[in-house]
């Protein structure tokens, strides 16, 4: 294989805009994942405020944003309901998984294989900016006649059928972000099957490389069911089909009339199905690339090897593959019936297994450590109990007859808040803790790195901890005003609780982006292996230049060869030849 | 570094026995499968669901206004434009770039006819005679599927277009690299056509 080294040099579009270097690409996802996270983070803090204190007028922000939204500094009810439907889908679709897959992904799994770039770069490109046009449209539509789309994230008909103009921008957006996603999984599981260098067996590969690749295979056959109900629920809000409205539907007292406004015989629930189908494997989406993170940083930072590598991979197909056969435990309640009910938590049951063996597994592995508790490390070792949390926490909501009780309060929200914001942010975290040095060259500052770990933990768990209290003592998720319900009177010291510490977490944040900004500037200059981790990204120049590898690399053993062998160092690359 | 000096874009990967282009559109395919999968499902359980009476009742046999004969001569001209598509890959593995490009061209042609008699004789008449997609969800499934459908037909127009004119400066390049790029298309446009044969049956026969 000969690497042109590029002679002419790119002009700056071809370098930094329409590049079609993965490393590019992935810095590129990064900073919109990141800029996106953050925006729909401070949408929730907002939300946060009319939950702590109804009706009372939002200092500052509250007069900026006019009268439409917030007539007197109150948010409107609608209003309301736009920053919670699109909090939940900018950090799913525009913030999450494009930081886990399009950022991380891109960036470090062809790295990780030894692979020069990946196997369609022009298509890679493309993802990006199919994606950030998805992303604009979102933005865009909080400017839409009524306002951005107010159905939840879940987007349920026929509440979404009937609703503004906000749902037809959405509903477009996504099929943008849906495009996007299908584009980069295609060429990540072609680069992974394709592209690893020589001696790079299946199971020498880095655990982080699994998860990408098993997670491409969700996003490549979920997705579209997705995209077939987005179209269906186009028709319905353009063309006046009724997919989803049923016979006789009443809205606001009056029944949609035939021939009118809906043609009738259609079936809410088929939304639910095709939604939830999509959406469950999603959930794995946004789990099993973290997973893959925290190994990474656990073996580099224990010092010793994976325990059960086979079962983690193993489980992680299983998992894979069982993701698409649990979506309806979200819809227990819908009506279904109870024989579709079991079947689904019996399946749902199973589904915990695999889920418990790589908690197990990356926890087991801690043990006989000589642990360095570094910033990274440390994000990784508290993604531990917070997924912990989440998913036992999801136990009960997998078994029809206490989901009954609990779904749809705020016990829902904080089971499944652990497993992505505790869970999988602190392993976002972690991951940038831990490769800013190979994108820049630089490291992170440790000290302010500390301080926002701590308030990060506090803040999240003072967040998410009295949901489960409020939900089980009833507290309903969507409610505007808790107060509306007497019952809820003495459970408002909690929802301030949540809500003081969703805003602490944000004044935690600021730490963060000083240090990242600063760093990639003035951070301490270090060498192309600072952590001395063993996997192939390491082994090339810090940031790396077009085309990754000065040499190309042959692989010679396993992931995470740390202690393995009687050598000087503690560690023993996956590129390094035997010694003689 | 450009798409050309990655290795396995026009040779194929020594394990898995593929250039990297075609395992990608099998990928593609593979969602494509759900993609229809899906409307399908859609089909199956909105018609099991729909009520006995009313203007939502699912129609059958004549009430569907739809005539098999023109699905029938429709199917009948993709299946052909499936042979020439594969005639195009088979003359160019024989070196001939001539005659590959007047089977593509011929193959452009079919699906131009496929979508004019799909205009001409089924779209217009329905939205005249008021058989819109509103009219009922048998409407709204056929004008979704068989939309969806057309548009993968033009999506492919473009791509066969492309290697009739512009694309074909490849060939003096890398004859088996355009080759291989018409295998690609070819896999899509048989699946395009293989969705037909599904859409067919259960739209105009069911």
């Amino acid at each position: 294989m000969s690497h042109d080294d590029h002679h002419h040099e790119l002009s700056f579009w071809r370098k930094y805009v329409f590049s079609v270097d993965h490393k590019v690409i992935g810095i590129q996802y990064g900073i919109t994942a990141l800029c996106f996270l953050l925006f729909g983070f401070c949408l929730m803090m907002m939300m946060r405020w009319q939950l702590a204190y109804p009706g009372k007028s939002l200092p500052v922000i509250g007069g900026l944003l006019g009268e439409a939204f917030m007539p007197g500094g109150v948010m409107t009810p609608d209003f309301y309901n736009s920053l919670g439907a699109m909090h939940g889908t900018i950090m799913v679709f525009l913030g999450v998984v494009p930081m886990l897959v399009g950022a991380f992904g891109n960036y470090i799994m062809p790295l990780q294989i030894g692979a020069p770039d990946m196997s369609f770069p022009r298509l890679n490109m493309m993802s990006y900016w199919v994606y950030a046009t998805g992303g604009v449209i979102m933005l865009a539509s909080f400017f839409a006649p009524g306002g951005a789309a107010a159905s939840g994230w879940t987007s349920y008909a026929p509440l979404s059928v009937i609703a503004t103009q906000g749902q037809t921008w959405w509903l477009i957006g996504m099929i943008f972000l849906i495009t996007s996603s299908l584009l980069g999984s295609i060429n990540f599981i072609v680069t992974i099957c394709q592209l690893r260098a020589k001696g790079l067996t299946m199971f020498r590969l880095p655990f982080f490389v699994w998860a990408q690749f098993v997670t491409s295979f969700l996003l490549l056959l979920a997705f579209p069911p997705l995209e077939a109900a987005g179209v269906l629920q186009l028709m319905d809000r353009v063309a006046g089909t009724s997919f989803f409205l049923p016979e006789g539907l009443v809205v606001s007292g009056q029944q949609l009339i035939h021939g009118h406004v809906v043609a009738g015989g259609g079936s809410p629930l088929l939304w639910q199905h095709l939604f939830w189908f999509l959406a469950h494997p999603e959930v794995y989406v946004l789990i099993l690339p973290a997973m893959g993170m925290v190994a990474e940083i656990i073996a580099a930072n224990t010092r010793k090897p994976l325990w059960g590598y086979r079962a983690l991979v193993y489980s992680t197909v299983f998992l894979g593959f069982m993701s698409f056969v649990v979506w309806a435990h979200h819809m227990f309640i819908t009506g279904m019936g109870t024989k579709l009910g079991m079947f689904f938590a019996a399946t749902t049951m199973i589904i915990s297994i695999p889920s418990v063996v790589i908690l197990t597994a990356l926890v087991i592995s801690l043990y006989n450590g000589s642990i360095r508790f570094n910033v990274p490390m440390l994000f990784a070792l508290a993604f531990l109990p917070m997924f912990g949390i989440g998913g036992l926490t999801g136990l009960p909501l997998g078994l029809p007859a206490s989901d009954i009780q609990l779904h749809d309060t705020y016990y829902v929200i904080a089971h499944f808040h652990y497993v992505v914001a505790p869970g999988t942010i602190f392993a976002i975290f972690a991951g940038v803790y831990h490769w800013f040095p190979k994108i820049t060259g630089r490291k992170m500052n440790d000290a302010l790195g500390k301080i926002h770990f701590v308030i990060s933990f506090i803040g999240m768990n003072g967040v998410f901890m009295p949901m489960f209290f409020v939900g089980v003592a009833g507290m309903l998720r969507r409610g505007y005003d808790p107060t509306a319900y007497e019952a809820n009177a003495n459970l408002m010291y909690l929802v301030r609780l949540s809500s003081w510490s969703a805003w602490l977490l944000g004044v935690g944040q600021l730490p963060f982006i000083f240090n990242f900004v600063t760093s990639i500037f003035a951070g301490k200059k270090v060498e192309e292996n600072p952590w001395k981790a063993t996997t192939l990204e390491w082994a090339a120049p810090s940031p790396p230049p077009h085309g990754n590898f000065a040499t190309v690399p042959v692989v010679y053993r396993g992931p995470y060869e740390y202690n393995t062998h009687d050598r000087e160092d503690d560690y023993f690359p996956q590129h390094l030849a035997a010694e003689a | 570094m450009s798409a050309d000096v990655l290795p396995y874009t026009v040779k194929p990967h020594p394990v898995t026995g593929v250039y990297s282009g075609k395992l990608g559109v099998w990928l593609f395919l593979a969602s494509e499968v759900m993609l229809f999968g899906a409307l399908f499902s859609a089909y199956v359980l909105t018609r099991t669901g729909a009520p006995a009476e009313g203007p939502a009742v699912w129609p059958t046999g004549e009430a569907t206004h739809l005539s098999w004969k023109i699905g029938g001569i429709n199917t009948l001209i993709l299946i052909v434009s499936s042979v020439t598509m594969v005639m195009a890959w088979a003359k160019c593995k024989m070196n001939n770039l001539a005659s590959a490009r007047k089977y593509l061209i011929v193959t452009f042609l079919l699906a131009a006819a496929f979508l004019f008699l799909k205009l001409t004789f089924e779209y217009i008449p329905k939205f005249h005679h008021g058989l819109v997609p509103s009219k009922n969800n048998f409407y709204g499934l056929y004008f979704t599927l068989t939309g969806l459908h057309a548009l993968h037909i033009i999506g492919g127009m473009i791509v066969i277009a492309y290697f009739i004119g512009p694309g074909a400066k490849l060939w003096e390049k890398d004859p088996e690299y355009y080759t291989n790029r018409l295998e690609c298309t070819g896999l899509y446009w048989h699946f395009v056509d293989l969705v037909w044969i599904f859409l067919f049956p259960v739209l105009y026969l069911m």
